[in-house]
């Protein structure tokens, strides 16, 4: 499945490790991250607020630096890798994608909630004809049956989507549903297919591995994890075990291990890790970004930040709903 | 005094909630001519069932109606581009028009916030379902103090999505984010939305933020407060879900300006009155019932001018 393929790696420790530290990169710290990260050759750095371009908010917290502060010193940085961005239709609009496009953004990835893929019809369509490589972003996807994210991910490809994406936000999929979700996108989907998670369950490296033995074209890794909840698949890591599987990609180990080990792992203020708070996350299915909205929800109003997951998931509320965390906790807080 | 008559142009869901509405709890309304382009559409075989004159040769049918000459007030409720082409014909025959698409030819109208601003008009626009659940709270703010920056989050159930909003939703939170500033008084308004597909569909949520310079939280209290009751005077679905939440904060936006206030998050839920579409569809309930109020008031004004 594998033999001759190249697969291309998608970074995501500048945009999904926003949520990780509240979105309060400095600037000096993301291009030392960059200049690693384009060190071990990888294929594309995605630079963005965590919740996409736009994304600044009371809802999602209010980035350090502008985006365009972010994306121009990222994007000066880099010789090999390419810079991406992320977009969330309801949150940003074309007007974003056409700005990063002008600030040198290579790649440009539209999610949307893993039923919605509609609403993302006017941003594909706009990137494509602004010749980004486009990529569709189902968020979500342990939500709802292959089926039906099969019929989601045909919806992007029919705008132009040249890769889609199975998103784990809540780190919640198992190994048989990876396998399952990226084999029937491979059957059905003639663009490229690709897979992003969260290490929620402790399933990070093993489900992306999982995800290129079925036949996915691109994959998405963080950092030493850093990313929402548990953090994303370990870059370093996914790049060892693959060293040894014998899959080629291209990209040199030790630089990520420095940026690891001397640059991420100092940064954090919240370990990154599959503690008892980032577990319930996978175990109840809830947005990984919702973490640190919990955490300081349940200090704030005197609430087991366990119920508060637990009542979100069962609410059934999705990526962008961050204010129903404060009205979760303000109903739980009640005598 | 006779009710008076109006028309209704678009016999989706939407256009077919307003007849209801109007059908059943107008008493200055009366739906005389709903207007479509589709025979077979449930909106307007629901109107022949009521005895309503239907046409489905769109505007051209509504002009060509006997019932036309004496509509006091229009409701559009098509689509944007079909509306620039109506705005401008209804106009040249002198109607009043309350404009329920994205069009914006006419000003933007959120009955509690700028009602008398919208009887001054022949053209009126309803921002859109959001800006109408929002809006009367950020106005609420700034009749206490400065609003720096509003922000609204609006969550509503993917099956209250209907295909026009879902092709362009870029509209949405532009247009609302403008009426958040136009109406609501803010300096900066930002909007955002987010599709739920849950089963059972949930209510529509919406969750107001506010930067405001005041600290008299007692006064922004009874002035949200006092708000959301003139809103249920004509949603009666409309509720705060939490006391308003306080909180001291010092923002420093994008452009550089740093402003000290109190952020004030009030969490509101919208249920409709299932007249036609069913009560989680709050969004769409609060534009038809927002549209009805304002056609109510304009054809109140024009008969105290008569």
């Amino acid at each position: 499945m594998t033999a001759g393929r190249k697969i291309i790696v998608n970074d995501a420790t500048l945009r999904d490790g926003m949520h990780a530290l509240a979105h309060q990169y400095t600037v000096e710290q993301m291009v030392a991250i960059a200049q690693k990260l384009d060190e071990a050759k990888v294929d594309i750095i995605e630079v963005s607020h965590g919740d996409g371009l736009n994304g600044n908010s009371f809802n999602y917290g209010f980035s350090a630096h502008t985006e365009e502060e972010y994306l121009r010193a990222v994007g000066a940085a880099l010789s090999h890798s390419k810079l991406g961005a992320l977009l969330l239709p309801g949150i940003g609009t074309t007007a974003d994608i056409a700005r990063a496009k002008e600030l040198g953004v290579h790649t440009i990835r539209i999610a949307t909630h893993c039923t919605e893929a509609d609403v993302a019809k006017q941003h594909i369509e706009f990137a494509r004809e602004a010749g980004l490589d486009t990529v569709g972003f189902l968020m979500m996807s342990h939500m709802i049956s292959t089926a039906d994210l099969v019929a989601q991910a045909k919806l992007m490809e029919s705008y132009g989507a040249e890769t889609v994406y199975v998103v784990d936000s809540a780190g919640a999929l198992l190994m048989d549903d990876t396998r399952e979700r990226i084999d029937a996108f491979k059957q059905a989907l003639g663009c490229a297919v690709g897979f992003h998670n969260h290490n929620n369950l402790g399933l990070g490296v093993a489900n992306t591995v999982i995800a290129i033995q079925a036949g996915a074209d691109r994959v998405d890794g963080s950092v030493a994890g850093m990313g929402a909840g548990a953090g994303n698949c370990a870059l370093e890591v996914l790049i060892a075990v693959l060293d040894r599987m014998g899959i080629e990609t291209g990209i040199g180990l030790y630089p990520l291990i420095d940026c690891a080990d001397q640059l991420v792992r100092p940064m954090q203020k919240r370990p990154v890790q599959t503690d008892g708070n980032a577990l319930m996350l996978g175990y109840a299915g809830v947005y990984s970004s919702f973490l640190l909205h919990t955490e300081r929800a349940a200090q704030r109003y005197g609430v087991d930040p366990r119920d508060i997951l637990v009542e979100l998931g069962q609410r059934r509320m999705v990526g962008g709903q961050e204010d129903m965390i404060v009205d979760v906790a303000l109903s739980l807080s009640k005598p | 005094m006779g009710k008076t008559p109006a028309a209704i142009i678009g016999s989706g869901n939407i256009g077919t909630d307003l007849l209801e509405k109007m059908r059943r709890r107008s008493t200055v309304l009366d739906p005389a001519v709903l207007v479509g382009i589709d025979k077979d559409s449930d909106g307007l075989r629901r109107a022949q069932s009521h005895g309503i004159r239907t046409t489905h040769r769109g505007i051209e049918g509504l002009f060509d109606d006997e019932a036309f000459a004496d509509i006091g007030v229009v409701f559009d409720a098509t689509s944007a581009k079909a509306h620039l082409h109506h705005a401008k014909l209804l106009q040249a025959r002198g109607k009043k028009v309350v404009d329920l698409t994205p069009a914006a030819v006419g000003p933007y109208v959120v009955p509690v916030a700028n009602l008398d601003e919208g009887l001054g008009h022949d053209n009126v626009n309803m921002v859109t379902c959001g800006g109408q659940a929002t809006i009367p709270i950020v106005k609420a703010m700034s009749d206490i103090g400065t609003v720096h920056y509003a922000e609204i989050v609006a969550s509503i159930a993917s099956r209250s999505a209907g295909p026009g909003t879902r092709a362009n939703i870029d509209e949405f939170t532009v247009t609302t984010a403008r009426g958040l500033e136009q109406v609501g008084g803010a300096k900066k308004g930002k909007a955002i939305i987010v599709l739920n597909p849950a089963e059972p569909p949930l209510i529509m949520r919406d969750t107001v933020y506010g930067l405001v310079e005041s600290d008299d939280e007692a006064a922004l209290t009874a002035s949200i407060r006092a708000m959301v009751e003139r809103v249920q005077g004509y949603v009666p679905g409309y509720r705060l879900k939490q006391d308003p939440v306080y909180e001291r904060v010092e923002q420093r936006f994008d452009d550089g300006r740093v402003v000290a206030g109190t952020k004030v998050s009030v969490f509101l839920e919208v249920e409709g009155a299932g007249d036609y579409l069913p009560p989680y569809a709050g969004n769409l309930d609060i534009m038809t019932s927002a549209a009805l109020k304002m056609g109510e008031e304009i054809a109140i004004a024009q008969g105290s001018q008569a």
